[in-house]
């Protein structure tokens, strides 16, 4: 095999190549494993990031959470902070793949790989997220609205790297949970998944932020779950209709992971179950990360 | 194009040139000639390629041999000096967690792996630990006694030095 690969030493440095047509490895879990089962071949000119400490940091601010792209789903799913406060995105981190692939896959990879059952995004779009993209000429913020443009497409430009995942600090009173349909506990990736981000004041659910995972063309939220739970008890009736509102907003495609019909029947099941463990974590009850491993009620 | 780079595993400094975009395990194995982490499905289904790089474990069939310069890369040749097994692998010997012997590299770098992070992991912990890694003789059971027994070791180890001191 022909090919380059420079291993960039700072990211200016990173920038230029990706300006001078390279594409980004970093622990190599998307696209080098995407190779090696032949979605793609590798492109001929890579740079790898992995060198760029800069990018590896995680913490918070008085804003809220700042993760640098090379930030791992282990540091993620292992951090104190992510688990109390942000916990839907560690429920979410949690369960990526196996042991290597949190070892070495990245925030910045799973986002720009912009898979529509990519465990991360549900969470991060429904905390308001916000992304940071640097290129040789400049840099410039997006929401986690306007990232994905598509079954692995995203509104990046080739050029351009994602330096930094912002995510703003969630209110007193909220609850948070991710979680997915899976057929094993390991070495898998959302067949339907469901996120639900709860702010529960005074019994009353104050606001309420809804996304569905491997049930449309990206990760997208759903405005009707959404009202359905504003000024509710999270209740019965309320759940219900929310998860409802996620199964009808459900476009999904058939594959060799479940059919398009047994995915929205079970759209509901889990988003449900997601509504209910953050409803439960809004109110204080302990429910473990995982919750998709610790919250099966239905 | 060939590189010239520098590969260290399990302490040594191997020099190797290679085309970019070689994977590590081909390297290891072609380059430096350790081929006791092995290729299964070449895409980072079944582990039984798994190395450590400074620690971590890796589907190295998956990752690019250049981004592992300047690190420490570790194969199942490292786990114990020449001649001698580790505690773990000999808990692999004593439970029966090895048959065709295939899969067993990978297995033993996941647990090592797990073992150095969580010494005393439940059952739970060590069958998620190595749910990446497939075995197609044993069924499991005799892997998974053999990482809870070296566990067991190190429990006892660790009680043993608290009561000592």
């Amino acid at each position: 095999m022909t090919g380059s690969l420079v291993v960039a030493g700072n990211l200016e440095e990173a920038v230029q190549q990706l300006a001078g047509g390279a594409r980004a490895v970093a622990g190599g879990t998307d696209l080098v494993v995407g190779a090696r089962q032949g979605k793609a071949p590798l492109p001929e000119s890579l740079v790898a990031i992995h060198r760029l400490e800069e990018l590896r940091a995680l913490a918070e601010d008085g804003d809220g959470l700042r993760m640098g792209a090379l930030v791992s789903h282990a540091a993620i799913a292992a951090d104190p902070v992510v688990r109390s406060r942000y916990t839907a995105l560690a429920d979410a981190s949690a369960i990526v793949g196996s042991h290597a692939t949190r070892a070495f896959g990245t925030i910045g990879g799973n986002l720009m790989n912009a898979s529509p059952a990519m465990e991360t995004g549900g969470p991060l779009l429904c905390f308001g997220s916000t992304v940071t993209l640097r290129s040789a000429t400049g840099s410039r913020g997006v929401s986690l609205d306007e990232l994905f443009a598509g079954p692995g497409r995203t509104i990046a430009d080739a050029g351009e790297l994602l330096e930094e995942v912002r995510v703003p600090a969630p209110a007193e009173g909220t609850g948070s949970a991710y979680v997915r349909l899976e057929y094993r506990r390991q070495m898998e990736i959302a067949v339907v998944g469901a996120t639900a981000v709860l702010r529960v004041e005074d019994g009353q659910v104050a606001e309420a932020r809804v996304a569905i995972t491997a049930l449309a063309p990206t990760i997208r939220r759903v405005p009707e779950a959404e009202a359905a739970l504003v000024g509710s008890d999270a209740g019965g009736s309320a759940v219900e209709a929310a998860a409802h509102a996620a199964a009808a907003a459900s476009e999904p495609i058939s594959d060799v992971r479940g059919s398009a019909a047994y995915r929205n029947a079970m759209a509901e099941v889990i988003g449900r179950r997601a509504i209910k463990a953050a409803a439960a974590r809004a109110r204080g009850e302990d429910v473990p990360v995982p919750a998709t491993q610790s919250y099966m009620e239905v | 194009m060939k590189v010239a780079a520098t590969l260290k595993v399990n302490g040594i400094s191997y020099p190797v040139e290679i085309e970019s975009h070689l994977s590590l395990l081909r390297a290891v194995r072609e380059h430096v000639g350790l081929t006791g982490a092995k290729e299964g499905c070449d895409d980072s289904e079944c582990g039984a390629c798994m190395m450590l790089l400074d620690g971590q474990p890796v589907n190295s069939c998956s990752y690019l041999a250049l981004q592992a310069e300047g690190r420490e890369i570790t194969t199942v040749e490292g786990l114990a000096p020449p001649g001698q097994l580790s505690a773990l692998q000999e808990a692999f010997l004593k439970h029966g967690g090895v048959q065709c012997g295939f899969c067993t590299p990978g297995m033993l770098m996941s647990a090592t792996a797990l073992l150095r992070r969580s010494p005393t992991p439940s059952e739970t912990e060590i069958r998620t630990a190595l749910a990446g890694n497939l075995c197609r003789c044993t069924g499991y059971e005799g892997i998974v006694k053999a990482v809870m027994s070296a566990a067991d070791g190190n429990a006892g180890q660790a009680e043993a030095a608290s009561s000592a001191v």
